[in-house]
């Protein structure tokens, strides 16, 4: 699960960020919505620990990911966080089956070939794991930083504009993909997007809205 | 770490042309460097062996640098020849322990007839691998690569050619016969062909028309010697007997310490500058990695923090990119020392062809693990920048945080 407590963040020559208080059970879903500004990056930076709040705290499955030393949020990460950025980021220099070994190399685990190969065929992705991102289709490149996200088994999936360069079908897609693997590990997801689809798509989920202020409030 | 190895070669060889000229850059820098290592240890250790022992050179007068050459390493024409009575006042000196005499003037396929004594063998502790040593005129023992090369066995026979390249005509009235052939010593007798002194005369004297009047003391009055090796019998000898040699009528010393010392700063100078190429190669490739570094961490900035994203500690991004240095310095390591042996080899070759100095490429160095260090060290100085950079990134920029 996932709790907010009196977090504000206050960028240095720029805005403070303050959220509201929340809570969000394990296997829910969050909806951050807010225009481009509104501080849903930053947001999300908070809950990856890449951001040290300025005031209040973060805590993930009653973690404080704020208060840990650099060297523990990066193996907090590297063991609860899941990420779907908005660009994707799969390294084009590496084949799909070694963009799905990373996780395991950044965690500095043995790679697990049998666990990619089944998310590689829940996917429909089976057959591709030669290739290179770069000759893969939209939706196929999405499915695979997907798996490479849910790799793991994260208690905490964070979604970074999922369905911003997809079409009304694809971005459906994708979403189901998102909740059906969030799911699977019991994970809360957060999805952050100023896409009205996806609100539309996901009215039972829980809203956190930013507004683009100096001091924002849900 | 060998997952972080392996995740390091797939990124050097993702831009593969770039590899391959760093590869190409440090591979000759290190290769030039492990060349200049091997052929000038081979060299100096060639020079000394073939040194051992002797203590002075009397040849005519001329200088002493080419009866050094001709006569230790016999790699360049003598001065000319000296009496046969200047051996005897040689070992009649006190200072001298020992004067073996040296004849030359003919050749076999390019390899130089020396008539000499067995002393001569002594000198480089050679004994035959097979037959026995001359004891008659005519008599000959091959070195062990004159003999390959020849094909040469005991028993053979064979014509000397006149002059010492092998081209002159040759003395067809007067044949060797072989009777030993020399074990490889690793010295200048490898490349020889030996015989008694009165070998080298019965073939030069041959036509001659002798008189029956004529005694022995008469024709040793005229025959010749090219020149002698001496043995000091104390240190006093380097002191006092070149400048009595000096003094003689047509006598020239060759101190061998003195012209090795100048003949190898002479060729140090060519190693030198060869070894200046190898490092302004090196140079070169590591300004090369470093830029291609710089620009691959620039280029690989979102793979880099998305690692980061998924729990890799900055130590391990920097890591990677320095893994990736170290790749391209193992692999240069390898193909530079096989490139700077395959050089040697080349050299020796074409050494060979001419009887001269045995170089090998399977000759091994402790001075080449130089090499690889030099291919770390300027992995790691390359790499030093890009993995800082790596090291500092800031991962809130995949979310595009603004600041």
């Amino acid at each position: 699960m996932i709790e907010l407590k009196d977090l504000r963040y206050d960028y240095r020559n720029g805005p403070t960020l303050s959220f509201a208080d929340l809570s969000a059970s394990a296997g829910s879903t969050l909806l951050v919505r807010g225009a481009s500004g509104a501080g849903k990056s930053t947001l999300l930076a908070l809950m990856a620990g890449l951001l040290t709040p300025t005031a209040g705290q973060v805590f993930v499955d009653g973690i404080d990911v704020g208060a840990l030393a650099p060297r523990q949020r990066d193996a907090w990460r590297g063991a609860h966080l899941g990420f779907v950025p908005q660009r994707l980021h799969l390294s084009d220099a590496l084949s799909v089956q070694d963009n799905l070994g990373l996780p395991y190399v950044c965690a500095g685990e043995p790679v697990q070939p049998a666990r990619i190969a089944e998310l590689l065929e829940r996917l429909g992705l089976q057959g591709l794991a030669g290739r290179r991102p770069h000759q893969l289709s939209v939706g196929q490149a999405q499915r695979v930083a997907l798996a490479r996200a849910v790799l793991r088994g994260p208690r905490l999936l964070l979604a970074d504009e999922p369905t911003a360069s997809l079409d009304d079908e694809a971005a459906v897609e994708a979403l189901r993909l998102l909740i059906e693997l969030a799911a699977l590990s019991r994970a809360t997801l957060v999805l952050a997007t100023h896409d009205a689809r996806v609100s539309q798509a996901l009215p039972d989920a829980q809203l956190l809205q930013l507004n683009r202020a100096p001091a924002c409030s849900a | 770490m060998f997952r972080l190895i392996a995740l390091a070669w797939r990124y050097l060889w993702s831009q593969p042309l770039t590899a391959a000229l760093n590869l190409l850059l440090l591979s000759l820098g290190l290769g030039a460097i492990s060349f200049v290592i091997l052929v000038s240890e081979q060299v100096e250790q060639a020079v000394t062996r073939d040194l051992a022992g002797i203590d002075l050179v009397v040849g005519a007068k001329g200088s002493p640098m080419q009866i050094m050459l001709a006569g230790v390493f016999h790699l360049d024409v003598p001065t000319g020849n000296i009496p046969l009575a200047t051996l005897e006042l040689l070992r009649k000196q006190p200072l001298v322990a020992r004067a073996i005499p040296l004849s030359l003037g003919d050749s076999l396929q390019g390899y130089r007839i020396v008539g000499s004594t067995p002393e001569y063998l002594d000198l480089y502790q050679a004994k035959p691998a097979s037959g026995r040593v001359w004891q008659a005129p005519l008599e000959a023992v091959l070195g062990a690569e004159a003999a390959q090369r020849s094909g040469l066995t005991v028993g053979a026979q064979f014509a000397s050619s006149h002059g010492l390249a092998g081209q002159g005509d040759a003395h067809d009235d007067r044949r060797y016969t072989v009777v030993g052939v020399l074990a490889p010593s690793g010295t200048v007798l490898d490349r020889l062909v030996l015989t008694g002194l009165e070998s080298v005369w019965a073939v030069h004297e041959h036509g001659d028309e002798h008189d029956d009047d004529h005694d022995d003391a008469e024709l040793d009055a005229k025959r010749e010697i090219t020149m002698a090796l001496v043995s000091y019998r104390g240190p006093l000898g380097a002191a006092m007997l070149p400048r009595w040699v000096n003094a003689q009528p047509g006598l020239q010393a060759a101190a061998p310490a003195l012209e090795t010392a100048r003949l190898l700063r002479m060729v140090g100078a060519g190693t030198e500058v060869l070894r200046g190429f190898g490092v302004l190669l090196l140079l070169a490739a590591g300004l090369s990695v470093f830029v291609a570094m710089l620009h691959a961490v620039r280029e690989r900035r979102n793979d880099l923090a998305m690692m980061r994203m998924l729990g890799a500690p900055p130590a391990r991004v920097a890591g990677l990119v320095a893994a990736e240095a170290l790749c391209l310095a193992v692999l240069a390591t390898v193909l530079g020392l096989a490139l700077g042996h395959g050089l040697t080899h080349g050299l020796g070759l074409m050494l060979a062809a001419q009887q001269s100095i045995t170089v090998t490429g399977g000759w091994w160095s402790f001075r080449e693990w130089s090499v690889p260090a030099l291919a770390v060290l300027l992995a790691l100085l390359s790499a030093a920048l890009p993995a800082w950079s790596a090291f500092r990134l800031d991962v809130t920029q995949l979310l595009q945080t603004p600041r």
